[in-house]
């Protein structure tokens, strides 16, 4: 298969950029859902994101991408839905999409027929959000799951702590994981479970983060759950995790490469614009060579995630390896790319009003989310035995 | 696709017939690979034997046409190839310049009495040729070269210094740039063919870092130039004062080829190979880590490059993008093995080192941003032509 994209994704990404950038545009929505004046005296939209959007891309086929087309959804594979998070990433759209469309579908995709049932239709529609609740603590370390699901009568009881769940306060679903046997570290008696919003004992300390989008502190008080909410296998819920983390991390590459590209574009013209000593900036060569080696990387980046996304979709060995260095490889480029923006934007850069420094703060947490550059070039020396 | 099923049984059996194993060894050093020309020798009859079995079969070139010494292979077809011999890590049968540089040169702007003899010489490893191309004065700025020939009626006579001859002394002929017009910088160039044996040129090899001497200095004076090697036999590929278009479009393939192998030795992880001589230690591991990264992630990047070269997709200036990044990259990697290494890496010829095999590649990676058009130089061609900022 050619690194590149065939004739439909082409066009899917035509569809998704136009789409993006008419509806998806900061000032329309992360602007506008940020400053959002509260009825209390308060600022900014208790999602992050705006309902109306979501609805919009289920009428695009978005959010039903990776859903099986014998379940409602579109059929298609990774590097479709990185065509959309590219998008995202560009326009710095602030939408449930990864964690819904990418993961929360990931993790279905291995439920019951029942569990399809209940959660699918609304995500093709527009009506549900979901959330995934991995991390403990604030660094990814999704080996070790402390959080315990008990045996309690026909089902089983949650107790524990989770972190970093984005949209979790919005989500109608969170896919938690959990031990049901063993040690903490181990690496079976994991188990993955679809928690409804209305649980009892689920409770949500719901924070902003630096770009604005809402993130959870889930407590799992004895949240009692029936045994339909199991996710694939009882103590069997690694390799669906790992799955969902794949689907998770090259998605999130993707976003970070459409912020990369948007940033860095919003700079390189910037640098055709801006005069200073009666030159063009963009003419100083110390100025030039930082851009150019940018433009490298990026496109680098760039290729390595479609590359990841292809492997994924062909259930490649070494799909996951590749998950993460590509993960790890936007991390570095699109830091470079909101870093390089804002210094080569000079003052102005440093202001609210213009859009760089926004780059810079999506760009912080996408970094961190589902693991840095540091956690996943670990993650590969130790996959290539080192 | 049943066609290149086909193609590639018949190659694999083919390959497994005509190599030797001998040649199917990792290559160690130069004379492990056979670079032909008058006065070549064979390292041993097993280079012999495959180099002659591939020459028969048009496999030196297999992608040239079959009536100037090629296999006449589609580029699918040689793509099968390529991956049939890597499979058996087979060698090359046969290294030249003629086949990287003047070859493609003479399929583009030759007359069909140069292709006929001159690549029909290459294909057969009968004539080794060098390049000059830099002269002391003229390295990045090579427009500003001031070897001259002046026009003598039926020949030229040429005067000036060449610099980086890859090889000189032990080439046969030579492509070189030479300045027929003074008063015109880029349109005064004639890019001439002539034999290195000619009255006049001498050669000196230049001692590098690593202790070797691939490049040498080489002088002409008075060396006579015929204008014609024969009917339809031009000494000069394309027109006269046009040999800038030539140099231009081979330096754009140079950097093609160079970025399509710049990755270095790309299947294996650098750090799995560190760490075969124990634990690393932990900021080093992390800097292995990191390299790993970086070189995973470009090889998908070559992947992809080659993937739209051939459906002529992708910016015209990537290739210094590709020839940036990659031999960046590569000294990269010889400065975490020689970190990795330790003071074992550190020696110049015991026998243990295979001769500072380690010490000599490392210094050697340090060419790889000068040569071809350095790093600097590459990325002031991405700014202007690929992010098209102002006056670059």
């Amino acid at each position: 298969m050619p690194l590149y994209h065939d004739d439909d994704q082409a066009m899917l990404a035509e569809t998704a950029s136009q789409f993006m950038a008419e509806e998806g545009a900061i000032a329309k929505q992360l602007r506008h859902w940020r400053d959002l004046q509260n009825k209390d005296g308060t600022k900014g939209c208790k999602d992050g994101f705006g309902h109306d959007l979501w609805k919009q891309m289920a009428e695009m086929g978005f959010t039903g991408l990776l859903v099986p087309e014998d379940d409602g959804g579109l059929g298609m594979g990774n590097v479709e839905a990185g065509i959309v998070l590219e998008e995202i990433g560009r326009n710095l759209t602030p939408s449930p999409f990864l964690t819904s469309s990418v993961m929360g579908a990931t993790a279905l995709a291995h439920g019951s027929d029942d569990l399809k049932g209940r959660w699918l239709p609304g995500l093709i529609s527009g009506d549900s959000v979901f959330a995934v609740a991995i991390d403990e603590g604030p660094k990814h370390r999704p080996e070790r799951v402390a959080t315990r699901a008990e045996k309690s009568g026909n089902g089983f009881r949650l107790t524990g702590r989770k972190d970093f769940v984005v949209h979790g306060a919005s989500a109608d679903m969170i896919v938690v994981s959990a031990r049901t046997s063993g040690a903490d570290d181990d690496e079976d008696g994991v188990t993955l479970f679809a928690v409804p919003r209305d649980a009892a004992g689920l409770g949500h300390n719901s924070v902003r983060l630096v770009d604005s989008s809402m993130a959870s502190h889930v407590t799992l008080d004895g949240v009692e759950l029936d045994g339909d909410a199991v996710i694939g296998e009882v103590d069997g819920g690694r390799s669906v995790l790992n799955r969902v983390l794949d689907a998770g991390r090259v998605g999130a590459a993707a976003e970070g490469v459409g912020v990369a590209r948007g940033s860095m574009d919003m700079t390189v013209d910037y640098l055709k614009q801006r005069k200073q000593f009666g030159k063009l900036i963009g003419e100083f060569q110390a100025l030039q060579h930082r851009a150019a080696h940018l433009y490298s990387e990026v496109e680098i980046a760039r290729a390595v995630t479609i590359k990841a996304q292809q492997l994924l979709d062909a259930g490649a060995e070494n799909a996951s390896l590749m998950a993460s260095v590509a993960k790890a490889k936007v991390g570095k480029a699109a830091g470079l790319a909101v870093k390089e923006g804002v210094q080569m934007h000079g003052g102005i850069g440093m202001t609210d009003e213009y859009d760089i420094g926004l780059y810079m703060k999506r760009d912080r947490a996408l970094a961190e989310f589902l693991g840095d550059v540091y956690y996943h070039a670990d993650r590969v020396a130790r996959l290539s035995g080192y | 696709m049943a066609d290149l099923d086909a193609f590639r049984a018949e190659t694999r059996a083919w390959l497994e017939a005509n190599c030797p194993p001998e040649m199917r060894k990792p290559i160690e050093d130069e004379e492990d690979v056979y670079w032909g020309g008058r006065n070549a020798r064979f390292k041993n009859d097993a280079q012999k034997a495959w180099f002659e079995a591939c020459r028969d079969k048009g496999y030196t070139v297999p992608a040239w046409p079959k009536e100037y010494g090629g296999a006449g292979l589609s580029p699918a077809e040689a793509k099968v190839l390529r991956e049939e011999m890597a499979r058996i890590n087979a060698r090359p049968p046969l290294n030249s310049f003629g086949i990287w540089m003047l070859g493609p040169a003479l399929l583009k702007f030759g007359t069909e009495g140069q292709k006929q003899r001159f690549l029909n010489e290459i294909a057969r490893g009968e004539i080794r040729w060098c390049q000059g191309y830099s002269e002391p004065g003229s390295g990045s700025d090579l427009v500003s070269l001031q070897t001259f020939g002046e026009d003598k009626g039926d020949h030229w006579t040429v005067n000036g210094q060449k610099i980086w001859t890859s090889y000189a002394d032990k080439a046969d002929w030579i492509f070189c740039l030479v300045r027929t017009d003074k008063a015109n910088k880029y349109q005064g160039i004639t890019f001439m063919l002539f034999d290195m044996a000619s009255k006049g040129v001498t050669t000196k090899p230049i001692l590098l870092i690593s202790g070797n001497s691939p490049f040498c200095e080489t002088f002409f004076d008075d060396v006579d130039v015929p204008k014609s090697y024969g009917e339809d036999i031009p000494a000069q590929v394309g027109e006269v004062n046009r040999g800038w278009d030539v140099a231009k479009y081979l330096l754009g393939h140079e950097r093609e080829m160079i970025s399509a192998t710049g990755g270095g030795d790309r299947a294996t992880s650098l750090g799995a190979v560190a760490s075969r001589n124990g634990a690393l230690d932990p900021v080093l591991r992390a800097e292995l880590a990191l390299f790993d990264v970086d070189a995973l992630a470009f090889t998908a990047m070559s992947e992809k490059f080659l993937d739209e070269v051939k459906v002529g997709r992708g910016h015209p200036a990537q290739p210094n993008m590709m020839k940036y990044a990659g031999t960046e990259l590569n000294k990269t990697r010889h400065e975490l093995l020689m970190a990795a290494g330790g003071s074992a890496a550190l020696e110049w010829d015991s026998e243990e080192s295979a001769g500072g095999k380690s010490a000599r590649n490392w210094l050697r990676t340090k060419a790889n941003s000068i040569e071809g058009g350095t790093s600097e130089v590459m990325l002031g061609v991405i700014a202007k032509r690929i992010l098209e900022l102002p006056g670059a």
